[in-house]
């Protein structure tokens, strides 16, 4: 079993629900990335997941899009960050996944790409941009090399459309809260609920959901829905506002310690 | 030739749909929306109507006599797309996609602008339909482009000024997609050029082919005989393939698509994507684009805000590796010597985008024989740049 598998099985053991923390790479430093790996998985996130930066992120609002541009002004590469990855291996094996725009894919090379990213120790790759239609091959390569590609889905997407990106997408089902970009405010939590039980009837993967999830009470109510939570601008935010301070990684680990703090007192509240 | 794009939007390896899940329904209900609209009369009929009567059309197939004794070679026909309603041919696919809107329902249009032109024809038919209109633009290009800006704000739209990366086209779609995002349910994108996820290179190339069958008609009629060659510049390559595409299986008509080369290629400051670029994916589409080796896509430059776009339409990429077109590149200081040698000579005032065709009219016309024809596309009127261009020549207006 794999990484992602195995957390997922172990917290749905324990009725626990997965706190999955998204980081820019590279912001404001690789060196600060390995850093923040290390300290989010002290304070209890259970998966990470390592944003490539792109220069055209369509689908990020301002705040993710800002750490983008801090992560290629530090010289931030795709092959940097897998070379980070692999050094990080000698040190935690928390699941970590990568969330790509297709081009910084396309120009590493396909099979390369899927052949590297395995080698270093990459569980999953989530291209925001990539929907299953366009991505026959990496997702040959990736079955190969045993690198989990984890589609999205949205509140706009079609009964059929559901069906088959549920079908095809290994590791988990990433579920779009909202219709818009990261760093919107989640405001139907019904109707998150609704579709969850939707997708749920479509796979037997976990079930994350994310954009728009940016406090420990958004998390609680998300984990009681989902099998994982994903935070991201609410956390990228805050390695922002704190990069020239060196309790950085300290005070970001805090607010991730909240949110799981969030989750396990559902977790406690409910057990399933 | 009629088969390309293929079902999935592919013209050969390029184009495709490379969007985030949350637009993939509404794409596909776009398809669905155009493939009805193009096989109903009475929508072609609707279509037909609007560019007669509101856009002028048909435009005319103008002989340039001063300019073609003074090149001495070929005879140069203009075809005058700057004499369409708000002065560029970016109306005609305007006019198509907005009846598109109408018929899904969609009360809100949103568009992304370099030159303004697209943004200013867009403003346009959102007031004669009645639709409300946020038109998206690089701070760079407001700045270079007011006149632009004013008359869109005139019209009616919301113009949102977009801060972030180059502050020029690419920025403006990337913001534009993201409201698309946000906005899905309620509102259209009417993007401007042959650009981004399929059906959009597909309709837009369709709604500008009016062009082509018009030249090719009016040619035949002036001239008796197909055109030797064509000439038209590309930024993301509407008005080219809008011009091309009637003669594409003319196979002796020759086309050659102009790109800008900025401040020349070996600067690296041009927007040459034939010249700089490799085959990658932004906004949506595979083509050609200028990216490092990382995949991070390049910061382009030209002194013609509609042509500074790091990628061009995935069609133009499929006629490239096929050489039927053959594209090249003038640069910022040839396009503003043809701008002034256009108003000089024939008492037309090019828009800068359509100067670098002009400008490669100037290279070719003299090696060619007396006999033989150009047709070059005047895609727009350079009103829009005369405040530039004054700017760059050191006048104060």
């Amino acid at each position: 079993m794999n990484r992602l598998d195995a957390t997922f099985a172990k917290l749905k053991a324990k009725g626990e629900k997965a706190l999955i923390a998204y980081i820019m790479a590279g912001d404001p430093s690789l060196q600060d990335s390995e850093r923040l790996v290390l300290g989010l998985e002290r304070a209890g996130a259970d998966v990470i997941e390592l944003g490539v930066p792109f220069s055209d992120p369509i689908a990020d609002g301002p705040v993710i899009q800002r750490a983008a541009e801090r992560a290629l002004r530090s010289g931030t590469s795709l092959r940097k960050i897998l070379a980070m990855v692999a050094s990080l291996r000698a040190r935690t094996q928390i699941p970590l996944v990568l969330m790509a725009y297709y081009n910084t894919i396309h120009a590493f090379g396909e099979s390369g790409f899927c052949r590297a990213a395995t080698g270093a120790g990459v569980d999953g790759l989530i291209v925001p941009d990539m929907p299953p239609e366009e991505a026959g091959e990496l997702e040959a390569q990736a079955s190969q090399t045993g690198l989990d590609i984890i589609y999205l889905l949205a509140p706009t997407s079609t009964p059929d459309r559901r069906a088959m990106v549920a079908r095809r997408s290994r590791g988990f089902v990433y579920y779009v809260s909202l219709t818009g970009i990261t760093g919107a405010k989640l405001t139907d939590m019904d109707g998150v609920r609704k579709n969850v039980e939707k997708i749920r009837k479509a796979t037997a993967v976990p079930v994350a959901v994310g954009f728009g999830v940016a406090t420990p009470s958004d998390a609680e109510q998300v984990g009681a829905i989902a099998d994982g939570v994903i935070v991201g601008t609410a956390i990228v935010r805050r390695i922002g506002d704190h990069q020239q301070d060196a309790r950085m990684i300290e005070q970001v680990g805090q607010f991730v310690h909240s949110l799981k703090a969030a989750l396990a007192q559902r977790a406690a509240a409910q057990p399933s | 030739m009629t088969a390309i794009p293929d079902k999935r939007g592919r013209f050969g390896e390029y184009g495709g749909r490379y969007v985030p899940e949350t637009l993939m329904p509404a794409l596909l209900e776009l398809e669905q929306a155009y493939l009805k609209a193009k096989q109903d009369r009475r929508f072609q009929a609707e279509f037909e109507y609007y560019l007669k009567h509101y856009v002028g059309r048909s435009t005319p197939l103008y002989l340039a006599g001063r300019l073609t004794k003074k090149l001495g070679g070929a005879k140069i026909y203009l075809k005058r797309e700057d004499l369409c309603h708000t002065g560029a041919h970016k109306i005609n696919n305007a006019i198509g996609q907005a009846l598109l809107a109408k018929r899904m329902g969609k009360p809100r249009v949103i568009a992304e602008t370099g030159a303004g032109q697209h943004g200013v024809a867009v403003a346009t038919v959102a007031a004669m339909f009645g639709l409300q209109c946020e038109i998206y633009m690089g701070t760079e290009d407001m700045q270079r482009q007011s006149l632009n800006v004013f008359r869109m704000r005139l019209l009616g739209a919301t113009v949102t000024g977009v801060d972030a990366g180059s502050r020029t086209l690419k920025d403006a779609i990337s913001q534009a997609m993201r409201d698309w995002t946000t906005n899905v349910g309620t509102t259209h994108y009417i993007l401007g050029s042959v650009l981004g996820a399929h059906p959009y290179p597909m309709l837009i190339r369709d709604f500008q082919s009016v062009i082509g069958r018009e030249a090719r008609k009016q040619i035949m009629t002036s001239e008796k005989k197909l055109p030797d060659h064509l000439v038209a510049c590309v930024g993301g390559g509407s008005n080219s393939i809008g011009l091309f595409h009637a003669f594409i299986k003319d196979r002796k008509v020759r086309m050659t698509g102009v790109e800008a080369a900025g401040l020349g290629i070996q600067s690296g400051k041009h927007a040459a994507r034939f010249a700089g670029g490799r085959p990658g994916v932004l906004h949506g589409t595979m083509t050609y684009l200028l990216q490092d080796d990382d995949g991070q896509v390049n910061l382009t430059h030209s002194v013609s805000a509609g042509l500074d776009y790091a990628a061009v339409g995935p069609e133009h990429s499929y006629y490239h590796d096929l050489k039927r077109i053959h594209y090249t590149s003038a640069t910022d200081e040839e396009a503003l010597s043809a701008f002034d040698l256009l108003a000089r000579e024939e008492g037309i005032v090019p828009a800068l985008e359509s100067a670098h065709a002009i400008a490669e009219v100037v290279k070719l016309a003299p090696r060619m024989k007396k006999s033989q024809i150009i047709i070059v596309n005047l895609s727009g009127r350079g009103d829009k740049d005369v405040n530039q261009v004054a700017r760059i020549k050191g006048v104060t207006l």
